[in-house]
């Protein structure tokens, strides 16, 4: 990496930078000049981005140089973050990695992306996805695969894997993702980095473009659990444009967190037995049993805990997560905004159908077809119908461990990072590794993804955090407890 | 064979809400194509629905109104189709879980309509068609409405109508919709079939949309109804099918040459949650609901001694029967509420109808009415007068008593002057006096007729009456 820029900032964290920035020791200009130099040489490899602009950062931050001046409060001030491309942006295209939104270019800012704005945040660029959030790997992207840093021959993981490489590679210390099934989670885990998928309503969905909505949740992409809590501090907060926001998400965490006292005595942490059965990587298993003794070690105690409806989370998620899906992407008809065919045509039923034929990829149409199936007469209370009685099962048998144990855990993934192309003609088997995942948003709770150590071939592996709804606070606790006891020897770079 | 037609009517009113169902932007009338849209309605990739709770009152205050079952929880769906006036390619509206079941619209005493269900939605936008290309307009997207849905139960065209009026009166009283039809604020579908006399079953039905008027309504059924008869008639069977109604020719005409069926593939909405109406709020709304049209005539009936027929036709809308109820009071008492009635239906609405007045600004306050009343109590001026100066109140807004003044139209009571003039003209028309004196009573009339407009019509006529007859029989023989 040779850069000319006065300023150095490589691996510095969020906070490290914000505070550097208030206090004036460091000049947004040649902050801005780090990562912007960075994203041109490192991001084309990654294929991290879809949109990255230095105009429009060079006006961002001489916006924020005034208001750093006047020194408004700034939690964030010049924190350069990256946004997933299903998030909206005003001065930005958001094209969720479909040709149909090619040139899409909303008129207002997601309500995340406001409250980054206004804590000083940089938004830095805008990354690749699997079309509308539809994937475990990013390859189902029109804008081409992600590269994962730890190895350009296999996949990020998906959907939010340009987020994911893209802080693994320090493309910014932070990043926003969505996560739907896992699409936090998993790539967090396959680059080695803290991905938080909030409890469901805890972060506004207003300027998410939905996929489904009852699973769609934003969260955040960070280096350290810090600065995962600095994020999920200001974007977490009830919005009335949400019908689904809840009250009472527990914002002020990095305080609580600066004062957390060593040890997890007291703690009880559930392995949920049904996510380590056939399947599981052994580097994987032996990887988050270590991590296991280590809560041990701090005081936790460890109980089996079954959550045994979890079996038939990916057939209920497949079927809950199509269905909304078919619906929330019937507004790209070709009418208002987005792709609409250039054939001839000569009735309006034509418009509809080149224009989504041509805007929507494989898998986009896949889901479509299958979501529509489960909703259609006839077919509604064996498929849909079935699928929520499940979802409310699966939902009762968290509650069930929950009164036995504080926290789950769990592998996020049953392997490390795969290759590209090594899955994507095999929907089935890339739909079964989101079993780990599927469960938490089906039941709508908060977990994590903590990395926790690399199997023999560098790739990184993470564990999976589970808590009650709303418990951000014991989530992130137990994370920076395991963080500050193993982190630096987990410490590595990607080999960029 | 005797045919017996069912009816089933569906009417979509707009709740008077300033801002639209699930979004801020306004509601307002006539705008310029696409100035009340914003992100939402516009369905924009990433926005999200938020419920009107106005919206949800007015539709409850409907419920009460009906006597309908309100439900605790119910779902907003999502109805799946694509049409280019709808934006999200589906339309939010109540599915298998409505908020009101049930419930009964009054028609009069004798009559009533027993509904199925009334479920909040919202409107599309609308489809303009020019002869190169098509155009949408959004401002109508996301408008409140609710549907009110019938039980098939309705027996005749005329029936039909009845009842379109009732409700419309009904939702213009209960203060939630202006009922306006040319507006589009209540658009009404029927559903009409027809079956053998005695017969249990239905027969095959067919909706029949676009009725813009109460009188097309009529028109439209007792056109499908002959329709239908003579189809089966001719040995030939009803098909299911959607009709449009062709004012011009008065007929009913298939809407689509092949009829698809649709999926709509309705499912709970996520982006929603279920609408919580819970008994505080039944009560809050319940007690901002008015005295309702029949309670109303029922009252005015008993209160006033109105016959029926002054009752109903004063209560059909709320600030009518407001403005009566404040003429009778500013009257006093000096004038029987009959006579303010007859004034009110003959004389105020008409000119209001015809001046499109707002009653809660009307030309003619009723204070105004009262005093013109009250002058012809006492026997300043006679009923005819009164016309004349109610006239001259429209057009110079001035108080009766000062156009009394000012015109000199003071009705004379003074049995001396009166019994001049009659005696003048009395001694003008002997002829007459002799076909009287003969038996010729309708002589009677011609009389007042010379004496009335001697006076310029100012004399008492009760006074000219008595005195007339009794100088007549002084000059029998």
């Amino acid at each position: 990496m040779t850069t000319t820029a006065a300023f150095h900032p490589y691996q510095l964290s969020a906070s490290e930078i914000s505070k550097l920035v208030r206090s004036g020791e460091v000049k947004l200009s040649d902050l801005a000049e780090f990562y912007l130099d960075r994203t041109r040489s490192i991001a084309p490899r990654l294929n991290s981005h879809i949109y990255f602009d230095a105009n429009s950062v060079e006006s961002q931050i001489s916006v924020l140089g005034e208001r750093v001046k006047a020194g408004e409060d700034l939690p964030m001030a010049g924190v350069p973050v990256l946004v997933k491309d299903n998030i909206c942006t005003r001065d930005m295209p958001t094209t969720c990695a479909s040709r149909m939104l090619k040139n899409f270019r909303p008129t207002y800012d997601a309500f995340v992306v406001e409250r980054l704005r206004k804590a000083g945040a940089i938004i830095f660029g805008k990354t690749n996805l699997d079309e509308f959030a539809m994937g475990s790997s990013n390859e189902n992207s029109s804008f081409g695969p992600v590269y994962n840093p730890w190895d350009l021959t296999r996949v990020p993981g998906g959907s939010s894997g340009g987020s994911a490489a893209a802080v693994a590679a320090d493309l910014a210390p932070v990043a926003l993702g969505s996560d739907t099934g896992g699409s936090i989670r998993q790539p967090a885990a396959f680059c080695g980095v803290y991905g938080l998928k909030p409890t469901y309503g805890a972060v506004s969905r207003y300027g998410l473009i939905s996929y489904a909505s009852s699973l769609d949740q934003i969260g955040t992409f960070a280096r350290s659990v810090i600065d995962t809590a600095m994020v999920y501090d200001v974007i977490a907060s009830h919005d009335p444009r949400d019908s689904t926001s809840r009250r009472g998400s527990s914002p002020e965490l990095i305080n609580s967190l600066a004062h957390l006292k060593s040890g997890l005595k007291g703690l009880r942490i559930g392995i949920v037995t049904e996510l380590f059965g056939s399947g599981l990587d052994e580097s994987v298993n032996s990887s988050i049993r270590d991590a296991v003794r280590v809560f041990q070690s701090m005081g936790a105690e460890i109980h089996d805990v079954s959550v045994p409806s979890l079996r038939h989370s990916v057939s209920s998620y497949y079927l809950i997560a199509t269905a909304e899906a078919s619906a929330n992407l019937a507004r790209y008809d070709g009418i208002r905004f987005g792709h609409r065919t250039t054939e001839q045509v000569n009735q309006l039923k034509e418009v509809y159908k080149y224009s989504r034929q041509e805007g929507f990829g494989r898998e986009v149409k896949q889901r479509i077809m299958l979501g529509t199936f489960a909703l259609s007469s006839g077919y509604y209370d064996a498929y849909y119908g079935k699928a929520t009685q499940m979802r409310r099962q699966i939902a009762r048998d968290f509650n069930l461990a929950f009164e036995r144990v504080d926290v789950l855990l769990s592998p996020v993934a049953p392997t490390t990072a795969f290759k590209i192309g090594e899955k994507i003609d095999d929907p089935l088997t890339m739909y079964l590794g989101d079993i780990c995942t599927l469960g938490v948003n089906l039941a709508g709770l908060p977990a994590m993804s903590v990395p926790c150590g690399y199997d023999h071939q560098n790739l990184p592996i993470g564990m999976q955090l589970i808590g009650r709804p709303l418990s951000e606070k014991e989530l992130l606790t137990t994370a920076l407890a395991y963080e500050n006891e193993v982190g630096s020897s987990l410490k590595r770079q990607p080999a960029l | 064979m005797q045919f017996e037609p069912v009816i089933g009517l569906e009417v979509h009113c707009q709740l008077a809400t300033e801002s639209k169902l699930f979004c801020g932007c306004s509601t307002t009338f006539g705008a310029a194509a696409n100035h009340h849209v914003c992100e939402v309605c516009l369905g924009m990739p990433g926005t999200l629905p938020v419920l009107n709770k106005k919206a949800v009152n007015f539709a409850i205050k409907l419920a009460l109104a009906v006597g309908g079952k309100v439900r605790e929880q119910s779902v907003f769906a999502r109805k799946q189709y694509f049409y280019p006036d709808l934006p999200k390619g589906y339309q939010i509206t109540q599915f298998d879980r409505p908020y009101c079941e049930g419930g009964t619209v009054q028609v009069n005493a004798n009559y009533s309509v027993d509904l199925i269900r009334i479920h909040i939605e919202e409107d599309a936008g609308k489809n303009i068609h020019e002869r190169e290309a098509s155009h949408v307009d959004y401002n109508r997207a996301g408008i409140p409405l609710v549907e009110i849905v019938t039980k098939p139960v309705i027996k005749s065209a005329a029936d039909a109508a009845a009842y379109l009026r009732s409700l419309r009166s009904l939702v213009r009283h209960i203060g939630i919709s202006d009922g306006n039809l040319e507006e589009g604020s209540f658009r009404c579908d029927a559903n009409v079939s027809i079956r053998p006399v005695g017969s249990m079953n239905l027969g095959t039905r067919c909706e029949i949309k676009n009725l813009n008027s109460f009188r097309n309504v009529e028109r439209a059924i007792t056109y499908e109804i002959e329709r239908q008869k003579e189809l089966i008639s001719s040995g030939s069977k009803v098909i299911q099918q959607t009709l449009l109604f062709d004012a011009e020719s008065g007929r009913t005409l298939p809407m689509r040459s092949k009829e698809e069926s649709h999926d709509y593939r309705y499912f709970p909405d996520p982006d929603l949650p279920l609408l919580h109406i819970d008994t505080e709020r039944l009560a809050a709304v319940e007690r901002e609901l008015p005295e309702l049209p029949l309670a109303m005539s029922a009252r005015f009936i008993e209160n006033y001694g109105l016959p029926e027929h002054d009752a109903d036709m004063l209560t059909q809308d709320r600030d009518v029967a407001s403005y009566f109820e404040k003429s009778v009071s500013a009257t006093d008492g000096k004038v029987p509420a009959k006579i303010v009635a007859n004034w009110v239906i003959g004389e105020i609405v008409p000119l209001a109808t015809e001046q499109k007045w707002n009653f809660l600004k009307p030309v003619i306050s009723c204070n105004g009415l009262a005093a013109l009343l009250k002058l012809i109590g006492i026997g300043t001026i006679s009923n005819k007068i009164a016309k004349s100066v109610f006239e001259e109140m429209v057009k110079t807004g001035e108080d009766p008593q000062s156009i009394v003044n000012r015109l000199g139209l003071i009705q004379v009571s003074d049995e001396d002057a009166i019994i001049k003039v009659v005696d003048q003209i009395l001694d003008d028309n002997p002829d007459q006096i002799a076909q009287f004196l003969a038996g010729k009573e309708k002589v009677l009339g011609f009389f007042v007729g010379q004496i009335m407009r001697a006076s310029k019509g100012k004399m008492n006529p009760g006074l000219v009456n008595t005195i007339l007859i009794k100088r007549l029989e002084s000059r029998r023989g």
